[in-house]
């Protein structure tokens, strides 16, 4: 069963952050997200305020899905990477380690190239983040396991 | 599989509404979020085909305030019922922290509602968790039409873990947020035996 949490700690949330916004910076990109592949925003950096970060997550994730099972049906384990052209923005996906998602957003400052050769870059070092956040999350701490369902009662009220 | 941020202090959690096609899985959505708070809840994102039947999922976003000083923000998606879309259903149902089974009431979709629950069986089986343990609860939805099965054989049918069940009218929001609620309930609480 696919029990526990995926659990993020300061420590490796800082680490996101920092590969996040050098990859920002080298890669001439406008906003770079990382997405879980449930759909859930860990991290941005750039000028996210301007996007529903929120939804754009949960269509990139669904984006990876559907492409995944479009993989699947010609025998291919996924495509790791998806590329978006549109008439003023680009959007390039990818996977990082099997868990996660790295959105880039870049207009024509950059280019598909330079965008993918930084994203090779940042996916090595955001894996080895990824490895020590899933070793962590097999020992959480901090107060999940103190909740009662007086707390859970409290949020309905 | 609930995702924390201890360094936003965040936890989220994805709950799915599943269902036979037409059982009223969107129209639950729509009422959450035409009733919520808009600084409780975000964007509702419709995959729609032209006539409105969802084609890969509808999703809303809620915030639903603090437990122990960690926000909590669950993430609700409908799949698409129509039986040709179960590539579509197994991919939504990944990562799933909890789920509301919405029965379509109508004596005509008694067959449906039993191939639907059999199909999340098996979908939930093939994305590794165990359909007898995940957080559930059934909504009999549709109670205000004619022609509707009684409670009883709803039970009998759907029901065999004997999960928290409600009976609505997602048209008119009755039973909708008792079954918010309930499956919010059991996620948490399911999330708290998970970080013992």
């Amino acid at each position: 069963m696919n029990q526990g949490h995926f659990i993020v700690r300061e420590r490796e949330y800082e680490e996101f952050l920092g590969i996040l916004r050098k990859l920002m910076v080298d890669a001439f990109a406008k906003v770079v997200f990382l997405v879980d592949k449930n759909g859930t925003l860990l991290a941005s950096s750039g000028d996210a305020a301007g996007f529903d970060t929120t939804s754009l997550a949960s269509l990139a994730a669904g984006n990876i899905a559907a492409t995944g099972g479009l993989a699947n049906l010609i025998g291919e384990k996924e495509f790791s990477i998806l590329f978006h052209e549109g008439e003023r923005d680009n959007m390039h996906i990818s996977v990082v380690g099997e868990r996660l998602i790295l959105v880039v957003i870049f207009d024509r400052r950059s280019s598909v190239g330079l965008v993918r050769l930084r994203v090779r870059k940042a996916t090595e070092r955001l894996s080895l983040v990824l490895a020590e956040a899933i070793a962590a999350s097999n020992d959480p701490t901090g107060g999940i396991e103190e909740m009662t369902e007086a707390d859970i009662e409290s949020l309905f009220k | 599989m609930s995702f924390i941020n201890y360094s936003s202090r965040e936890i989220n959690c994805k709950i799915v509404y599943y269902g036979p096609g037409l059982c009223g899985k969107t129209t639950n959505l729509q009422f959450i979020y035409k009733r919520m708070n808009p600084e409780a809840r975000g964007k509702m994102i419709s995959l729609a085909t032209e006539t409105e039947r969802t084609l890969f999922f509808d999703f809303l976003p809620l915030s639903l305030g603090e437990i122990r000083g960690f926000k909590t923000r669950f993430h609700l998606y409908t799949v698409p019922g129509q039986v040709f879309y179960d590539a579509s259903r197994r991919l939504i149902l990944r990562g799933v922290d909890g789920v509301v089974f919405c029965a379509d009431s109508q004596l005509t979709r008694v067959d449906a509602n039993e191939e639907s629950m059999e199909n999340l069986r098996v979908n939930l089986r093939e994305q590794g968790y165990d359909p007898d343990k995940i957080p559930m609860v059934i909504q009999y939805n549709k109670r205000d039409l004619p022609g509707v099965a009684s409670l009883a054989e709803l039970h009998a049918l759907l029901n065999r873990r004997n999960v928290p069940e409600f009976e609505s009218s997602a048209a008119t929001g009755i039973g909708v947020f008792e079954t918010l609620k309930a499956v919010i309930k059991l996620v948490l609480i399911d999330l708290k035996k998970g970080a013992r």
